[in-house]
């Protein structure tokens, strides 16, 4: 008998099953970075040429830059505010007996579920409703609404995950609430507080529909990609741009799971 | 200041749990220095009275002081106690210093201070060169001796242990109550123990409160507990211990002649409340109280026959169960005369004597249905 158990046994179909599934997944997505280097306006095979001259394009168009940027900052601090309304919210659901916390639950996740257009034009009449100018910060109020419920979907299972003991033991060894969490609570949940900063971010990044309803007239890169789709001769600068960020995004994930992975060991082997 | 005899007070404290009563109307005056154990089976709220002394859980009714002072309005942080908890909680982002050194932040020692006592420290539970290994590195022994030098730095005055050796095998538990108990004899500490295992409460503690369903069935030394049982749970608990039924036939001059089921007609002493002509009750006996014999010798005032069910002879001790008439249970007998054990031993369903001596037999309340 060869090594292996049953769970452990290879399985061909599985195994057929899996690389149709990744190959599915993942060559779309490869074309991006394909096409970005092809000598033609055209997304179109058969490929024409090599040429970088779509990223030097990228390069010098600064509306471009511009959308990044705006989308960088939304982002960014939408990941953040996202991020501690989770952290005092998941901490308040696993920690505190109170009245009413399943429909307090229900209604933080509700979001999830909403369509972003609904969600978008409901946003949309409030705003203009009370007289708020859209600009950014509509959008980042938007898209803080829809991440909210991720970062909590994130963090509560990383509260949950350890002894509350931990956090008594730190107030019997002569800390108070506020030093308690910064060195006890935070450090252990601060895996789950990356991810969710990872997470938010992402989301926000790539949000169109609610940054569509309630941007200004500073775009946000997504919004600023579907303007550019009218003119055919952007389009390879798009590809290019598109790519890049596929670069970045790979780095961050590959960081963001060995982040994961390391301290997961950490936690389920110290035994708690 | 009040006196050393109730350092600790714990007077008339409840906790209810929305219905659940955890902790009913338990009062209790703990010494300065004593090796207090709280013994129950699970589930009888030996944790959360031990929460509400710690400070993480209130008193739904009472009041506990330590050293005359209340300490209901006390956080945890405040009090001059300090936790081992049931999983250690050893934190798992420090190493073995840094979870030592918790609790130094608060008290602004130096750095120099500071390295000093937790250098000390692990050399008082022999952790000594185990300083930067991570807690996931570590045996439960290790851990469990991490937990205890990371309350005792903090010096204080009353450590609570919430079943410390709980999640340590036979062995390990042995060595760890032998230093557990000579740590606390050395550093003057109370100690408040939590245990549901009765061989390591009556080895430790100087004094036991035996808890059941929230109630402290019996406060008292290992030896009281053993000896004077005040009810069938509290003697079925500690220890091994037959029971007949009884009645009270009469009591004259704090002597009750009882008429018991299996044991015969016999006198005990009793002072208890219940002990009235007519009364029912239980009759109880330790197994080592009873002896055994082939032969009614003449000398043998309390006796009854009986016969021998079963004989296990462990070399310089043995015991034998024997069904008396009256009684449905048979009587446990141990014994450590070793002229049955070593040559003739007895056969199974043979007849036997069993024998007591006077104050050998304990009269207890009928337990509620
Ligand atoms: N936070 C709580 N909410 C509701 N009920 C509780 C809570 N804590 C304890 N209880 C209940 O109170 C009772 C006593 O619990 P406790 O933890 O004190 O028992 P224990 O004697 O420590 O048991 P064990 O030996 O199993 O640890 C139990 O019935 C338990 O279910
Ligand atoms: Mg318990």
């Amino acid at each position: 008998m060869k090594e292996t158990t049953y769970i452990k046994r290879p399985n061909r179909t599985l195994f057929i099953y899996a690389l149709i599934y990744l190959a599915f997944l993942y060559i779309p997505v490869l074309f991006l970075p394909l096409f970005s280097f092809n000598d033609s306006i055209y997304i179109a095979f058969p490929f024409v040429g090599f040429t970088t001259k779509w990223y030097s394009q990228m390069y010098h168009n600064e509306p471009m830059f511009a959308a990044l940027l705006n989308s960088i900052r939304v982002g960014g601090a939408t990941s953040v505010i996202a991020t501690l309304l989770g952290v005092f919210g998941a901490k308040a659901v696993t920690r505190y007996r109170m009245p009413g916390k399943p429909v307090a639950m229900f209604i933080i996740m509700l979001p999830l579920v909403i369509p972003g257009i609904i969600m978008g034009v409901a946003l949309l009449i409030v705003v203009s409703r009370s007289g708020i100018p859209l600009s950014l910060y509509t959008v980042t109020l938007g898209h803080i609404l829809v991440c909210v419920p991720f970062a909590m979907a994130t963090l509560i299972p990383r509260f949950e995950g350890f002894d509350r003991s931990m956090e008594e033991a730190a107030a019997d060894l002569g800390e108070n609430a506020w030093w308690t969490f910064w060195r006890v609570t935070f450090p252990i949940v601060f895996p789950g507080i990356l991810a969710s900063l990872l997470l938010c971010f992402t989301i926000s990044f790539d949000e169109f529909i609610m940054a569509f309803f309630l941007a200004g007239t500073d775009p946000t890169l997504p919004i600023y990609i579907f303007s550019q789709l009218r003119f055919p001769a952007k389009l390879p600068g798009v590809l290019a741009m598109g790519a890049l960020i596929l670069v970045v995004s790979f780095f961050v994930v590959v960081f963001s799971q060995w982040l994961r992975l390391r301290n997961s060991n950490d936690i389920t082997s110290s035994g708690i | 200041m009040s006196g050393d005899e109730s350092y600790i007070q714990i007077s008339d404290v409840s906790k209810h749990f929305g219905p659940v009563v955890a902790v009913d109307n338990i009062s209790v005056s703990i010494a300065r220095g004593e090796f207090f154990s709280l013994l129950g089976s699970s589930g009888c709220g030996k944790t959360t009275l031990l929460r509400m002394l710690a400070g993480f859980e209130s008193p739904t009714t009472g009041e506990i002081y330590i050293d005359g002072l209340p300490m209901s309005e006390k956080a945890p942080h405040h009090r001059p106690t300090n936790m081992v908890f049931q999983s250690y909680a050893i934190f798992p982002h420090l190493d073995v210093r840094q979870n030592i050194a918790f609790g130094l932040r608060t008290e602004k020692v130096s750095k120099e201070e500071a390295n000093s006592r937790v250098d000390e420290t692990l050399e008082l539970v022999k952790l000594t060169g185990f300083g930067d290994r991570r807690s996931n590195e570590l045996s439960g022994g290790q851990r469990q001796r991490i937990a205890l030098a990371r309350a005792l730095i903090k010096h204080p005055k009353v450590l609570l242990l919430d079943e410390p050796l709980g999640a340590l095998d036979k062995k390990l538990r042995e060595e760890m109550q032998i230093e557990l108990r000579s740590l606390q004899q050395s550093l003057g500490i109370t100690f408040i123990f939590v245990t549901h295992d009765q061989e390591e409460a009556i080895t430790l503690s100087d004094r036991i409160a035996v808890m059941s369903e929230g109630k402290a069935l019996q406060i008292g030394s290992p030896k009281d507990l053993y000896n004077t049982p005040v009810s069938v749970e509290v003697a079925d608990f500690i220890g091994q211990m037959n029971f007949v039924d009884a009645e009270v036939l009469d009591v004259k001059s704090g002597v009750a002649v009882i008429d018991t089921s299996g044991l015969g007609k016999v006198k005990i002493p009793t002072s208890a409340d219940f002990a009235q002509k007519g009364a029912r009750g239980v009759v109880a006996i330790r197994p080592e109280k009873l002896k055994i014999s082939e032969k009614k010798s003449g000398a043998l005032k309390n006796a009854v026959e009986g016969t021998l069910k079963s004989a296990s002879y462990y070399g310089n001790r043995s015991h034998y169960h024997v069904t008396v008439e009256g009684s449905d249970q048979p009587m446990a007998v141990a014994s450590q005369e070793v002229d049955i054990a070593s040559g003739n031993t007895l056969d199974s369903d043979t007849p036997v004597w069993l024998s007591w001596e006077d104050g050998a037999l304990i009269l207890l309340p009928q337990p509620p249905a």
